[in-house]
């Protein structure tokens, strides 16, 4: 992703003020990479060769202990994070399905951001809401019952400026639906 | 003086289902009726029931209403706790008589439980000590404090307590080991690093009781003759974080961790530690890498952690649920324990109920119940009406039980016999509609991506395993991928280094094993039986059904609907993309599969 104008000297002067406060020692690097990101919201190369630089140790070591755990990011975080879960019990009832469903919507691939940063999507292994299957989490709101149809809600719900509370996005939702059985109630009075 | 007492479920699951907005407007209608000192509210733990969420249940009376909506707050008031009559269509509708149901007692679901680590979720408040003291809290560690080290860990020892996050190893010995190894300094370790896919009781625990979870390290810390405690946790867990954390701050201040423990001498520190996300950090020396700063890597074993753990000190690892068992142990008695189970699995084990099942949630039984009794009592049986086909056990380490195992005791000796593992309990109820090689695909995959790469079986075993699985799923398979499978599953499952690659291939070897005839449909007919692998699958609409109502050609991200208004409608082959928005959409089900 494209660094945008005045992040590179952001990120600098960031990395630099959190190291400053370590020693450059193997060991500190979980700590500094956890709060860089804390403060970028995520990590861009260039932060990990100057993390790498600090401590003295290849870049490659960085990027290594970045991948290995699923708390960091590699891309920026849109203002609205999407985290389709992909639990068993998620991905039995349709959780893919709603990936796809938010994959095609976004024009992006899971792990990415759209290039305005309004939303980001990832899966995550399991949010312990299993009895909502399929479940999304927006932000730090836990939705249930995702269906491809109900994508369409949340992302036209959410993409706004801030964030919109869950419940406009259920009424959105319903919006839609009443829309589509008004609809068809239309019709089958045509019919008879 | 409060006359009600009004209970609801703050579980992540009702929360998520508009418990918070259940409590505002209860809130706001007892202040509309002047009625703030006669009701009291409480934001309970998860009761497990989250399938019918969010729970409002009144006391005294016991009245258990589900699925309330902010809505119908105004009418409960008015009705039950102004005039005192019960509102009956809130009541749970019993799927089997159609009867409503008042109390929670006589609900299948419930009445089937024995809920003794969940006893006080959903009944406290949990951000609450004092609530937890009340119903017998603190009592087990007081009795712990009174008595020699010794003899805590040979009560513990007696129980006949087994790790309640995976391998079932017995607790008590775990802690004689700990116990016998001479050093100044020893570490506690809580693994709150609820990873599994389908399992969420660690994080009920956390949220509906931390105090059990704190009483538990307490008492392992004095047993071992430790001083400190981490307990590592899942990031992901932000509500269980907070709910920890307010209850180390309660019990620092009732003197229940700190300096000279309830003058006993005894001195302790719990330290929260928050997990960065890797599934492999569950095991147990992965964790211990991982909270001193490393990548999560396994090492081998011996030296075991209780010999040389945490910065090289002897560290006893228990799981939360684990932990949760220990308090009940010293309060009431390693004999009454294990009165309770089987003869190699003593106590209660949670398990996630979900999957196709009627009652979705979390239950507590005794080791030794069957199958069916889960699936078709407590979990009130399958889904509209449909077959079961499996139970999946144990998460990506578990295997799948058909229907001939169904009266199959649930307990750790005989699911390891029968090719699954207890695991964390997570269990996952599949019916004719979920396709076997799919779901075993699936498990690998999570599992070689969480693989940590250390060891060769592992990381390169899964990798194979997981291409030769998505080919036979794509229908690109061959003869001779099964025995193929069964070759690399037994060599990764004997030669891995750690737990997760041990355990990996058991959704392949099980699904092999009892369902052998849905692989040879994929390899040879190039056919999903049940309808799932999307390679294998066609959409068409069945011309008889479809109204022309056009709902689904409006919601094709591909176009590839086409047909008049209140005309039946086609769907272009070369066009669909199977995403299933228009199944999803049809009204009348008009939109099938084949």
């Amino acid at each position: 992703m494209e660094l945008l104008e005045g992040e590179r000297e952001e990120i600098v002067s960031e990395v630099g003020n959190i190291t400053e406060k370590y020693q450059p020692e193997r060991e500190k690097l979980l700590p500094v990479l956890q709060e860089v990101q804390g403060r970028l919201g995520y990590l861009p190369v260039l932060a990990m060769e100057k993390i790498a630089e600090f401590l003295r140790i290849p870049t490659i070591d960085v990027y290594g202990m970045a991948t290995f755990y699923n708390q960091f990011r590699l891309n920026p975080p849109g203002d609205h994070q999407i985290k389709v879960c992909m639990g068993t019990a998620c991905y039995m009832v349709g959780g893919q399905i709603a990936m796809d469903s938010f994959e095609r919507r976004l024009e992006i691939q899971e792990g990415e951001t759209t290039p305005d940063r309004k939303f980001s999507l990832e899966r995550v292994a399991c949010v312990g809401c299993c009895t909502l299957a399929p479940v999304v989490v927006v932000d730090d709101i836990v939705e249930g019952h995702v269906t491809p149809t109900r994508v369409d809600g949340l992302l036209l719900a959410y993409d706004g400026e801030g964030r919109v509370p869950a419940e406009s996005a259920r009424q959105v939702e319903a919006g839609q639906q009443d829309e589509q059985q008004s609809e068809q109630e239309g019709e089958g009075e045509q019919h008879s | 003086m409060y006359e009600k007492h009004v209970l609801i479920c703050a579980g992540t699951g009702c929360i998520s289902s508009g418990a918070i907005e259940v409590q505002d407007a209860l809130e706001a209608e007892l202040k509309k009726h002047n009625m703030q000192n006669k009701v009291r509210i409480i934001m309970s733990g998860c009761h497990g029931f989250c399938e019918k969420g969010p729970l409002f249940i009144v006391f005294p009376e016991d009245i258990f209403y589900c699925e309330i909506t902010a809505e119908d707050v105004p009418e409960l008031v008015e009705e039950h706790l102004i005039k005192g009559n019960i509102v009956d269509r809130l009541l749970y509708l019993d799927p089997t008589t159609g009867q409503r149901v008042t109390s929670h007692e006589d609900i299948l679901f419930y009445s089937k439980q024995n809920r003794l680590v969940l006893r006080n979720c959903g009944v406290i408040d949990p951000e609450n000590i004092d609530e937890y003291i009340l119903r017998g809290g603190y009592l087990g560690l007081k009795r712990a404090l009174t008595m020699d080290p010794f003899d805590v860990v040979g009560e513990v020892k007696k129980s006949g307590l087994r790790g309640r996050g995976g391998a079932g190893f017995s607790t008590g010995m775990k802690w004689e080991f700990a116990f016998n190894s001479q050093n100044n300094k020893k570490y506690v370790v809580c693994n709150a690093d609820e990873g599994d896919p389908g399992a969420f009781m660690d994080r009920s625990v956390l949220e509906g009781d931390p105090h059990a979870v704190l009483e538990g390290i307490l008492i392992a810390g004095q047993a071992i003759g430790s001083d400190e405690a981490y307990v590592y946790v899942r990031a992901e867990y932000p509500l269980a974080i907070r709910r920890l954390r307010t209850a180390i701050e309660q019990a620092e201040e009732y003197g229940m961790i700190g300096e000279n423990i309830l003058n006993s001498g005894f001195n302790f520190k719990v330290n929260i530690k928050e997990g960065a996300g890797a599934f492999v950090c569950g095991e147990e020396t992965a964790l211990l890498a991982s909270i001193e700063g490393e990548r999560g890597m396994p090492r081998p074993r011996p030296p075991f952690p209780a010999v040389k753990g945490l910065w090289g000190k002897p560290t006893c690892i228990n799981n939360v649920e684990t932990l949760a068992n220990v308090p009940l142990i010293l309060r009431r008695g390693a004999d009454w324990f294990s009165s309770v189970g089987t003869e190699g699995s003593k106590g209660t084990k949670i398990f996630a109920l979900t999957g196709k099942v009627n009652n979705t949630g979390l239950c507590e039984v005794a080791m030794g119940i069957t199958i069916r009794e889960i699936v078709f009592d407590i979990g009130g049986g399958i889904r509209e009406g449909k077959k079961y086909k499996a139970v999946q056990i144990g998460g990506p380490s578990g295997g799948c039980m058909p229907e001939s195992h169904l009266d199959l005791p649930v307990d750790f000796d005989s699911l390891t016999a029968a090719g699954a593992m207890m695991g964390s309990g997570g269990m996952v109820v599949m019916d004719e509609e979920t396709c076997m090689v799919d779901l075993a695909r699936y498990f690998l995959a999570f599992t070689q991506n969480e693989s940590c790469g250390k060891c060769t079986p592992c990381r390169e075993g899964t990798k194979r395993m997981l291409e030769t699985l998505e080919r036979i799923t794509q229908g690109k398979g061959q003869e001779g991928d099964i025995e193929l499978l069964e070759k690399i599953a037994t060599t990764v499952k004997d030669s891995s280094l750690c737990g997760l690659g041990q355990t990996a291939p058991n959704p392949v070897l099980t699904t092999v094993r009892y369902f052998k005839d849905e692989y040879e449909a994929h390899i040879f007919d190039r056919r999903c039986p049940a309808g799932q692998c999307k390679e294998l699958l066609t959409y068409y609409i069945d011309e008889e059904l479809c109204t022309g109502c056009r709902a689904c050609k409006k919601v094709c991200p591909a176009d590839a609907i086409e047909g008049e208004k209140k005309e039946p409608h086609v769907i272009i082959q070369e066009k669909c993309i199977a995403c299933g928005a228009c199944l999803d959409r049809c009204k009348f089900d008009a939109v099938k599969t084949k």
